[in-house]
């Protein structure tokens, strides 16, 4: 389907470009991105991506705006406190542009539904914008179990970090973290704070993988880990071996089917 | 003796291994880090028999678990 006016007006600065063009306009525009959690990561992430063009974009969150949420969580404005964070979010993306079809799941993810819930669509690509161990494990393990490509991110203080995932093609995120640290070991978010802007950084190079990974252009961070430390305002990519003994995609897995882990402190309320 | 930590230049006195490491650059949750010696993990069982030596590369890998 060629673009029509409007879209090729809206989308002129991406159809100048020589690895975009009409034809890789054309790809964003059917391709499908399951954004699972729309709050710090996930709101910049998902109006990107809007932005852009993903002709079909599905949100994942279980919770409702809080006033909290509203210093980072760019998606949600004052006037959705209260509200269900995908409903809020839909609505964002609507107004913002009206060739993106939405489908919600006003659901947690969990090992019973993860699965389903990114078969749905068939989605594409995975973006995890989620707050926690457990969720980030779930949704590594569901996406290599059923071979689909993720960008994998978090965020706490003033630091971020991130990588990709594609099938085949290195490391996963168990390859270098095994397994959930136990709840309360590790900080989060709500318990030690977050500038902002961290998530923007962050859910933005998250929705620039997405788009590479459609598009089919550029190297992604597959098999490196880009670690960002927003007061040294140092970038870092370190690389990753694939861990042979990984408990998901290594040679011998153990995890056959996600799993939920115990919820920790951040999803309690 | 030198060897390089997450990309930064450390002297060190004397061969030490991972866990002696991660206490004198002052780790944040030592014991969920994840350890790289020259592009290859080290398990945390063998962070005690795992000794760095002059030109090492290291890299400490730190959860981060927020998002939302
Ligand atoms: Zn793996």
């Amino acid at each position: 389907m060629a673009l029509t006016d409007k879209q090729m007006e809206r989308y002129s600065r991406h159809v100048i470009l020589k690895q975009v063009g009409g034809k890789g306009q054309q790809k964003i525009l059917k391709s499908k991105v399951l954004v699972i959690g729309t709050g710090g990561l996930g709101a910049p992430a998902t109006m990107y991506l809007a932005a852009a063009g993903v002709g079909n974009i599905g949100l994942v969150d279980f919770d409702t705006v809080d006033l909290s949420n509203l210093q980072r969580q760019i998606i949600h404005q004052t006037a959705d406190v209260g509200k269900a964070k995908v409903k809020s979010g839909e609505e964002t993306i609507n107004a913002m542009n009206p060739d993106i079809k939405v489908t919600t799941y006003n659901e947690k993810v969990t090992a019973a539904n993860i699965c389903d819930i990114i078969k749905d669509k068939d989605y594409d690509f995975v973006i995890d914008g989620t707050d926690n161990f457990p969720a980030k494990f779930l949704i590594n393990d569901a996406c290599v179990i059923t071979k689909k490509p993720f960008s994998h991110a978090g965020i706490i203080r003033f630091e971020g970090q991130t990588m990709t995932y594609v099938p085949g093609k290195g490391p996963c995120y168990r390859c270098v973290f095994k397994e959930p640290p136990p709840p309360d070991a590790v900080p989060t978010c709500r318990q030690a704070g977050v500038l902002g802007v961290m998530g923007g950084v962050i859910g933005t190079l998250q929705a620039t993988e997405a788009l590479k990974y459609i598009l089919g252009i550029g190297e992604l961070l597959t098999g490196y880990l880009l670690t960002y430390n927003a007061l040294t305002m140092t970038f870092r990519k370190v690389k990753l071996p694939k861990n042979k003994k990984c408990a998901v995609c290594g040679e011998n897995p153990i995890v056959l089917n996600p799993v939920d882990y115990e919820a920790n402190a951040c999803d309690m309320r | 003796m030198k060897i390089k930590v997450n990309g930064k230049v450390t002297e060190l006195k004397e061969s030490v291994n991972i866990t002696e490491l991660l206490d004198i650059v002052k780790a944040e949750q030592p014991d969920y880090v994840t350890v790289q010696k020259n592009d290859e993990f080290v398990d945390h069982d063998a962070f005690k028999s795992t000794f760095v030596e002059e030109g090492d590369n290291i890299e400490f890998l730190y959860f981060m678990g927020g998002g939302r």
